[in-house]
């Protein structure tokens, strides 16, 4: 039977989601759920979905947080890749920042709002801040970490092949680095949402996050849920995103 | 082609290393795994430093980073660049010296004939068969016209017959293009088979130098019946000792592959 399942066509991978979808509806439908859990059926969801849509209210809240993920994001991941470059080829700089590193890479994202939200006020630069400390680290890391993990051999050979260091740096070390880069990458495009969203939650007004709070003070779980529905469908494209160009600019040569 | 000579080199285990290459010769380094030769040969292409001197045609490139030094180093692993399709790693070294488009697009070409791998263009050195990726690395090392080759066991990886084919090939080659060459092995059939000259290195230090049949005949007794050596420093096989009191002619018999070094380790490197 195993065999027989795993023969299937990818495309028979939705069969699981529909049989969740038609016990999510049956459940809420019957009543199933115990006491006071108020538990709304799919279709209404999906209602919600399209109301929410049509009225413009998701539409708004949506592109104001993928606004603050992109930019921040962005920011970021461009910072960190830079840094990571510089620390993972100069190896006096790596041990001079190290130890700074090390100690801020542990703290959360959302540990530092607390100190933002003092230091910034609660206006847009806020979540970016957020999403732009979320997006650093990890990327800084792995880019330094990727650069530090190419064999030295190759460098090596580039160098008796009569490249310079800023030519070895370019087309040796960082094509060899991508993966781990991209590894960077696509962790924190997925945390950029959960963070994004906690931070609306706690801090501002507008937003995904910010909508589910108003849900939840009106207690509207199908709103809640649609919210929910956004959120997984956007960390997973932009984890799918960052999987498709590390596909593409890798997957020949590994 | 320059004659390459070594004056007095000093680094890690090589000690006051003298050593001469004439014009156009291929000397072959032997040694045990751990005797300096590798060490030898990245002091020659600039990949380390070291004390002592480096004359290429009686000019010292001591001061010349590897870059500028014109070597072709082959390494025993070959570290092909993954990421680049075989054209595009013997075309590195030419974009790297910012040849002019046409003129890398030409030499690429004919280094793809000259190893016979035409047909291995596109291709992705993951998809390379050990063969393949030696006449790869070669071409790679050969493209910008070093005045030195130094090969570091080019062949080690590789299943008997293939290494023999190449070897075969490698010495046809440096004939053809007339490249002053270093080529590194603990093999001493290989030695045997590739050698305008042999150079013994152990322990850091040269123990004999000359044209192959004077360092295998230049075998001498050692008291001790079934511990000969040559130069002092090999000695036979456990299976194949020399009879004891046995005059020096009988000796010329012997074959290197009878023969291995003292405390001789597993490991490949040099």
């Amino acid at each position: 039977m195993w065999n027989s399942l795993k023969r299937l066509k990818p495309g028979w991978g939705i069969v699981p989601v529909l049989v969740f979808l038609a016990l999510w509806e049956i459940i809420a439908r019957l009543n199933l759920t115990p006491g006071q859990f108020s538990f709304p059926p799919f279709s209404t969801v999906m209602v919600e979905f399209y109301n929410l849509a049509a009225s413009g209210v998701l539409g708004d809240n949506f592109f104001a947080s993928l606004t603050r993920v992109l930019i921040g994001f962005c920011a970021g991941s461009i910072a960190g890749l830079v840094v990571g470059t510089a620390m993972g080829w100069m190896e006096k700089l790596d041990k001079a920042l190290h130890p700074i590193v090390s100690l801020l890479y542990p703290i959360p994202a959302l540990g530092w709002l607390p100190l933002l939200m003092l230091w910034i006020g609660i206006n847009e630069m806020l979540p970016i801040t957020i999403i732009f400390i979320c997006s650093f680290f990890p990327v800084l890391y792995n880019t330094v970490t990727g650069i530090k993990n190419v064999d030295k051999d190759y460098i090596r050979v580039a160098r008796t092949l009569g490249a310079s260091d800023i030519k070895i740096l370019t087309t040796v070390v960082m094509p060899l680095a991508l993966p781990n880069i991209f590894t960077g990458f696509r962790l924190e495009a997925g945390m950029a949402w959960r963070v994004i969203i906690a931070a609306e939650m706690v801090a501002i007004p507008t937003g995904i996050g910010a909508l589910m709070m108003k849900a939840e003070s009106l207690i509207r779980i199908d709103i809640i849920i649609v919210c929910l529905i956004v959120l997984a469908v956007m960390c997973l494209s932009f984890e799918k995103i960052f999987e498709f160009l590390e596909n593409k600019m890798t997957a020949r040569w590994r | 082609m320059p004659s390459i000579k070594l004056e007095k080199i000093c680094k890690y285990i090589c000690r006051d290393v003298e050593l001469e290459i004439s014009d156009r010769e291929l000397l072959v380094l032997l040694g045990p795994s751990g005797a300096g030769k590798t060490t030898l040969l990245n002091i020659i292409a600039g990949l380390t430093d070291y004390e002592g001197s480096v004359l290429f045609d009686r000019q010292r490139v001591d001061k010349l980073p590897a870059s500028k030094r014109e070597v072709g180093y082959l390494f025993q692993d070959l570290f092909l660049f993954p990421h680049l399709d075989v054209s595009a790693n013997i075309a590195y070294g030419l974009k790297a010296q910012k040849s002019s488009h046409d003129g890398i697009k030409e030499r690429v070409a004919e280094l793809l004939q000259l190893m016979k791998i035409d047909h291995l263009a596109e291709r992705y050195p993951r998809k390379l068969s050990g063969g393949e990726k030696q006449r790869v690395a070669l071409a790679r090392a050969l493209a910008l016209s070093p005045r030195v080759l130094l090969l570091d066991e080019p062949l080690s990886s590789l299943d008997t017959q293939t290494a023999k084919y190449l070897r075969t090939e490698l010495k046809q080659l440096q004939r053809k293009l007339g490249i002053t060459t270093i080529y590194v092995t603990h093999d001493l059939a290989e030695a045997e088979e590739m050698a305008d000259r042999i150079a013994v290195i152990q322990e850091g230090q040269l123990q004999q130098v000359g044209k192959p049949e004077e360092v295998f005949f230049s075998l001498r007794p050692l008291p001790e019946p079934g511990a000969g050596c040559y130069g002092g420093q090999l000695r036979h096989d456990e299976h194949h000792p020399p009879r004891r009191r046995q005059p020096r002619p009988p000796y010329r018999s012997l074959s290197p592959r009878h023969i291995r070094f003292r405390g001789q380790a597993t490991g490949p490197r040099g």
